[in-house]
């Protein structure tokens, strides 16, 4: 496994493009530090990329990299390996490339800016997101034997995570408005990963007080180390659950 | 050596494969013929672990090879279609593919010399024309010197210099502990590298058996008239 995720791990590094966005990733938050003078502030525009940009650049790029990647997958395959060494090391070198360009494009200039406050639940989120939406690309890349229709579909994941379920979840706070809500809109964030890490970063940022009795409950459930742990092991289970479902495909997959 | 037993594969509505039984056995060399879409290709990923067979056993050395890998370690695969990832340095594969096959090997660089694939080890494989491509396949299957080789259509593509080069080192491989099978549409080819023939149409066998017998039934010289003979030979048998 380690062998084979070696070569994996130098021919993304031949690739130039993990550099390229980790050199984006530190271009923007350095910036957007040395335009506010208040870190908070700081830390909130932050937000956005690790909710949106973070998300976005992972499913693309992994889908993008493994229908680049099939002859060498092919070639391993051939070779005395077990299919299984060769999925989950192309998963697991893929996950470790992107966390560690979140890490040292986000992560660092944040822990040398603003460290405390939101800034460690900040990186959590940042890692488990990139995890989890390089598990659905997967997902994606072995839906279909089309690159395109792979790419269509990874931007379809991010749609509907980033826009479509949210619009799904206004609809409905808003037509049962009438009725005692917070457990069931709780149980549908959870969900959506990206939901559940924008609450865990949002409730960090003091502004909770913002979002009314629904804040308040969330503050209840998620401010407390139990209620982290829970998102914590929910957005572990989103990385892994997809993975666990393109292994299966892959398994049985015709090369 | 390689026992197939009921192979069934069909892809979407197409039977690619439909109930074959075959045997390969050590020190024989055998050709796998058959018109385009008859599912030789098919066959040679089967038993790579490459395609996955719906139904069917399929044994390398007496062992079931689905679900495992080690007996990869014994076969040396040329493909149909030499693809590699393209960024990567002629070099860089070679010592990539000696690293990811840990073990006692004897490495076998006789046609890397042939083909002067050193020359070119600095060239990544997105500027190598097809051929060139084909070449470095062709030294990668002999590389480890496995006891199984599987070439699918080898010569295809192939300078009919590098063809002659190919062709020697097979016949000379040929030995009484290996086990070779040759996909190809050049019947005076397989003639001269092979002694047994499998015959495929539509993902059946039509056709096992040695050469010299197919020639002496049919009353043909050569492979290419005695195939069309014995098909001939059939429908007939059938229609009479």
């Amino acid at each position: 496994m380690i062998r084979v995720g070696k070569h994996i791990v130098q021919d993304l590094m031949r690739n130039r493009f993990i550099l390229a966005y980790t050199g984006l990733l530190l271009i923007l938050s350095v910036s957007m530090f040395s335009l506010d003078s208040d870190p908070g502030k700081a830390t909130l525009s932050l937000l956005n990329l690790v909710l949106m940009v973070v998300p976005l650049v992972s499913i693309i790029f992994t889908t993008i990299y493994f229908f680049n990647s099939y002859e060498f997958i092919e070639l391993l395959l051939s070779q005395p390996i077990n299919r299984k060494v060769v999925f989950f090391s192309e998963v697991v070198s893929l996950s470790a490339a992107l966390g560690m360009a979140f890490m040292i494009g986000v992560g660092l200039p944040l822990l040398i800016l603003n460290p405390g406050g939101a800034t460690g639940y900040m990186i959590l989120a940042g890692l488990l997101l990139t995890w989890v939406f390089v598990s659905l690309a997967f997902v994606a890349a072995l839906s279909t034997r089309d690159k395109a229709k792979g790419i269509g579909l990874t931007l379809l994941f991010w749609f509907y995570f980033e826009l479509i379920y949210d619009g799904f979840l206004l609809y409905i706070i808003y037509a049962f408005s009438d009725y005692p809500l917070e457990k069931v809109t709780l149980t549908l964030t959870a969900l959506n990963p990206v939901d559940l890490a924008r609450i865990l970063i949002l409730l960090k940022l003091d502004i909770s007080a913002l979002m009314g009795y629904t804040g308040a409950f969330y503050q209840n459930f998620f401010g407390s180390s139990q209620g982290v742990l829970v998102v914590g092991v929910l957005l572990i289970l989103w990385a892994v659950a997809p993975v666990l479902l393109a292994w299966r495909k892959f398994s049985r997959k015709d090369i | 050596m390689i026992t197939v037993r009921g192979l069934y594969k069909k892809f979407g509505k197409l039977e690619a494969l439909s109930n074959l039984y075959l045997d390969f056995e050590k020190g024989k060399s055998y050709a796998v013929i058959g018109p385009n879409g008859s599912g030789k290709t098919t066959l040679i990923k089967s038993i790579l672990g490459l395609v996955i067979p719906d139904t069917g056993q399929l044994q390398c050395e007496g062992t079931s090879i689905l679900n495992h890998w080690h007996y990869r370690e014994k076969i040396g695969y040329m493909p149909q279609f030499a693809t590699f990832p393209n960024h990567l340095k002629v070099g860089q594969l070679m010592e990539m593919m000696k690293d990811l096959r840990p073990g006692h090997y004897v490495l076998d660089e006789e046609l890397i010399q042939a083909y002067q694939l050193s020359d070119i080890s600095n060239k990544r494989f997105y500027t190598l024309s097809g051929g060139t491509r084909q070449k470095v396949s062709a030294a990668l299957a002999f590389l480890f010197s496995p006891p199984i080789l599987i070439l699918d259509e080898p010569t295809a593509g192939l300078d009919p210099y590098a063809v002659e080069i190919l062709k020697s080192k097979i016949l000379n491989e040929r030995t009484s502990e290996k086990l070779f099978m040759i996909t190809s549409h050049i019947m005076s080819e397989l003639e001269e590298l092979t002694s047994e023939v499998a015959y495929l149409e539509s993902g059946k066998l039509r056709y096992a058996g040695s050469i010299e017998d197919l020639k002496s039934s049919t009353r043909q010289a050569r492979l290419g008239k005695a195939i069309v003979a014995m098909l001939q030979g059939q429908t007939e048998g059938t229609t009479a």
